[in-house]
């Protein structure tokens, strides 16, 4: 693990490991994302070639902050790694990684659909799972249900 | 009145009718082998209609994967007659299966509309009957397919045997059969 | 005139404007955006393959694609709206509902996870061991239609029918275990629901013994077929670094040649005691990563799933066989609080490495966020990377190679 941390310290020092995570997990500011990331894709140490899930998460309008974990998996050496970013819940931006890794274009596209997380200098960002007219970011804590979609009622 | 034969042929089957009004005869009866059947327009049209439905491959989600093992293996939906045609405009019988969600609900309008006459809409799954277990918390679920197109018949499961499904068919059947060009809504 | 009366529970309550399907999923490109001489062509969601409601926005120049544009949701079934409203044993059926043709592999990655949350560990050999029987032989299941299908979007009506004739024996045999035919509910947090009945050992060596010609049979008849090759081979080739930063895994990770198994590298439940092989493209008719290799390396793991269950049954009736007193729910807990954690979990599903981040908050038996990390939705997202330049037949030979299941692509 202090190896990951000697890593990523080099691309941003203010970076701190979070406790009780399974694979360990670090907190980078959204402002190096994409430094850090870089650094442990080039890294000869590390190689983490492939970012397997990109994961959004709404602390709810009380804490009034938001997450973005990014889980990454080095295949030459079997190793994982999770990244964290807090943001918050009012203007959520944070840059994109799909000029690291492609996988990251459709994941995030998603955390934004279910979110409203807007992912800078991304290449494509519109919804995917949800119409491109429903009112909403589904997964959100607060989040109620339009009355009617097309004049059918949306709840039972 | 039964008719009787005109050469006394041992294979002629003849069927005693029944009499009460002549005006409303349910009359069939073969006449040997001279290969002549005589009924009405109605039992005629609806037996060809229901022989024949061809459905259409609208497979949404799981309950498309029974709907494929109805149409393969041992349940085989060829001997109903049911032949899955890729385009709603050549299709008697819609057979929603699966979860609808609100982007495919404009979808599924138009491939209705674009069904010709007579049509059927088989609702096979709880998902297409009333929204399934998405019912409570899903948002992006349609609460049942009858919200956005007329179904004929509901076929509960989740998934249904395919066993459930023919028995929906012979449902569709038994409703077909009853139908009438005479009679008006 | 109305030939006959419906008889609609529900009114209908849908309203039409002309421009609903444009609002709903606007194309990415519009007629103005392109030259004059090419055209955008829908695959719409519904359509002959089998695949389920995938739309492909297609720009073509002719018979020649430039591009093609992915559009999914059609069946966006809100899994993770579901997860964070119920307890983490009541959200296994609807993980089963995600990949429907291989719900028993979904399950199983599920089970693992929050057992490893609540640090159950010791589970009885004999549990684990079922779960890998019944995990293989949905795999094969799983296989049998993919390969079942990929023959019918070819044109290839035949294989369909063998390779669907054999998944029903899976398909009675799993109904005689848990009495459900596609979506289980078996593979519980802490065990299984019921015992494997008396006698469904030998009917699995049996089922092995029977299946191994016919698998050899349906090889020749479509793997090996000269049609079938000349439309794969060479068609839809993807480079192995560009699969590894797209974020590939399983048969389209393994096509194109790097021997990468979750079931080896992170050596979960009694995978480690089982003997199997992992087999890789080789570019045996084409280039290494093309179609016919994918395809090929499902046939090799429907193989090596044979031998796997075979293993297992032998342990299942020699070593760990069934006694009187074994209750499969023996170490299911009543109640399913993890403590404060962030957890991932991913095991190799038939179509890729399927993951769940978990975020327990200690405080309730209900997740606090459940993500599904689908394999098919990565896989798919490389569609447009594979297709540029191809003609519209190869596009639909690409599209079945990359075996996907809306159900877990839209969640």
């Amino acid at each position: 693990m202090s190896d990951f941390l000697n890593i990523i310290l080099k691309a941003d020092d203010t970076a701190a490991a979070v406790p009780n995570c399974t694979p360990v997990t670090f907190l980078v500011t959204s402002k190096k994302l994409t430094e850090v990331a870089h650094e442990l894709h080039v890294n000869p140490q590390t190689y983490f070639d492939q970012l397997s899930c990109v994961t959004g998460i709404d602390n709810g309008p009380d804490t009034s902050t938001m997450e973005v974990i990014y889980h990454l998996y080095s295949i030459p050496f079997n190793l994982s790694l999770a990244l964290k970013v807090i943001l918050s819940r009012k203007d959520p931006v944070v840059p994109t990684l799909s000029s690291v890794w492609k996988s990251a274009d459709w994941l995030e596209r998603e955390t934004f659909d279910m979110y409203g997380i807007i992912f800078e200098r991304h290449p494509d960002l519109r919804r995917i799972l949800m119409p491109a007219d429903w009112e909403g970011f589904p997964l959100r804590k607060d989040y109620k249900e339009q009355e009617r979609y097309r004049d059918v009622q949306v709840k039972y | 009145m039964s008719a009787t034969p005109a050469n006394n042929d041992q294979s002629k089957v003849s069927i005693p009718v029944t009499q009460e009004d002549p005006s409303t005869f349910a009359y069939k009866e073969s006449f040997g082998n001279s290969g002549l059947i005589i009924t009405n327009i109605d039992n005629l049209f609806n037996w060809s209609r229901l022989s024949s439905l061809f459905p259409m491959t609208f497979g949404i989600a799981c309950c498309a994967i029974e709907f494929m093992s109805t149409g393969t293996a041992p349940y085989d939906m060829d001997r109903l007659g049911m032949v899955p045609r890729a385009t709603p405009r050549q299709s008697d019988v819609m057979i929603v299966a699966g979860t609808v969600t609100f982007k495919m609900a404009d979808r599924i309008r138009r491939l209705y509309e674009q069904m010709a006459e007579p049509r059927y809409v088989i609702s096979m799954g709880s998902c297409a009957n009333c929204g399934g277990p998405y019912w409570q918390h899903g948002y992006h679920v349609v609460k049942g397919v009858d919200r956005i197109i007329p179904v004929d018949i509901y076929v509960p499961g989740c998934p249904p045997r395919p066993e459930a499904l023919i028995g929906g068919i012979l449902k569709l059947h038994e409703k077909i059969s009853g139908e009438s060009l005479m009679k008006h809504e | 005139m109305a030939l006959h009366k419906t008889v609609t529970q529900n009114k209908i309550q849908y309203h039409f404007e002309s421009d609903n399907l444009e609002l709903s999923e606007p194309n990415k490109f519009k007629a103005g955006d392109l030259r004059s001489e090419e055209m955008i062509l829908n695959v719409g969601p519904q359509h002959p393959s089998t695949h389920g409601v995938l739309r492909l926005e297609v720009i073509s120049d002719g018979e020649v694609i430039k591009d093609v544009v992915p559009h999914i949701g059609y069946l966006h079934r809100c899994f993770e709206k579901h997860a964070e409203s119920l307890p983490y044993n009541q959200v296994i059926p609807f993980v089963d509902r995600m990949d429907y043709v291989a719900s028993m592999n979904s399950e199983h990655a599920y089970a693992m996870g929050v057992e490893r949350m609540l640090g159950i560990t010791g589970l009885p050999k004999r549990v684990e061991y079922i779960r890998v029987l019944v995990a293989e032989l949905n795999r094969i299941a799983s296989h049998l239609i993919a390969i079942g299908t990929y023959g019918l979007d070819l044109g290839a009506f035949t294989p369909m029918f063998c390779a669907m004739r054999d998944r029903e024996h899976i398909l009675r045999m799993l109904e005689w275990t848990c009495g459900a035919r596609l979506l289980y509910n078996y593979i519980w947090i802490g065990g299984l629901y019921y015992d494997i009945p008396v006698g469904f050992e030998d009917k699995c060596s049996e089922f092995v013994t029977y299946f191994k010609p016919k698998l050899k049979e349906l090889e020749d008849l479509l793997i090996n077929n000269k049609i079938f090759i000349d439309r794969t081979a060479n068609v839809g080739v993807l480079p192995l670094d560009l699969a590894i930063n797209c974020g590939a895994t399983g048969p389209m990770l393994r096509g194109s040649g790097l021997r990468l198994d979750l079931r080896r590298t992170d050596a979960y439940s009694v995978y480690p005691e089982l003997e199997f092989e992992v087999p890789i493209g080789e570019g045996k008719m084409g280039t290494v990563g093309d179609c016919w290799d994918r395809t090929w390396v499902r046939v090799r793991e429907i193989e090596e799933s044979l031998r796997i269950i075979q293993q297992c049954v032998t342990k299942l009736t020699g070593e760990h066989k069934r006694t009187r007193d074994f209750d499969p729910q023996a170490l299911v807990p009543k109640k399913i609080r993890p403590s404060a954690q962030d957890f991932y979990v991913r095991a190799e599903n038939p179509k890729g490495e399927l993951g769940f981040f978990f975020r327990a908050d200690g405080k309730s038996d209900i997740p606090f966020r459940c993500k599904a990390r689908s394999c098919c939705f990565v896989n798919l997202s490389i569609l447009p990377e594979l297709t540029k330049g191809v003609l519209i037949a190869d596009l639909i030979a690409i599209v079945g190679s990359l075996d996907i299941v809306l159900g877990e692509v839209d969640r």
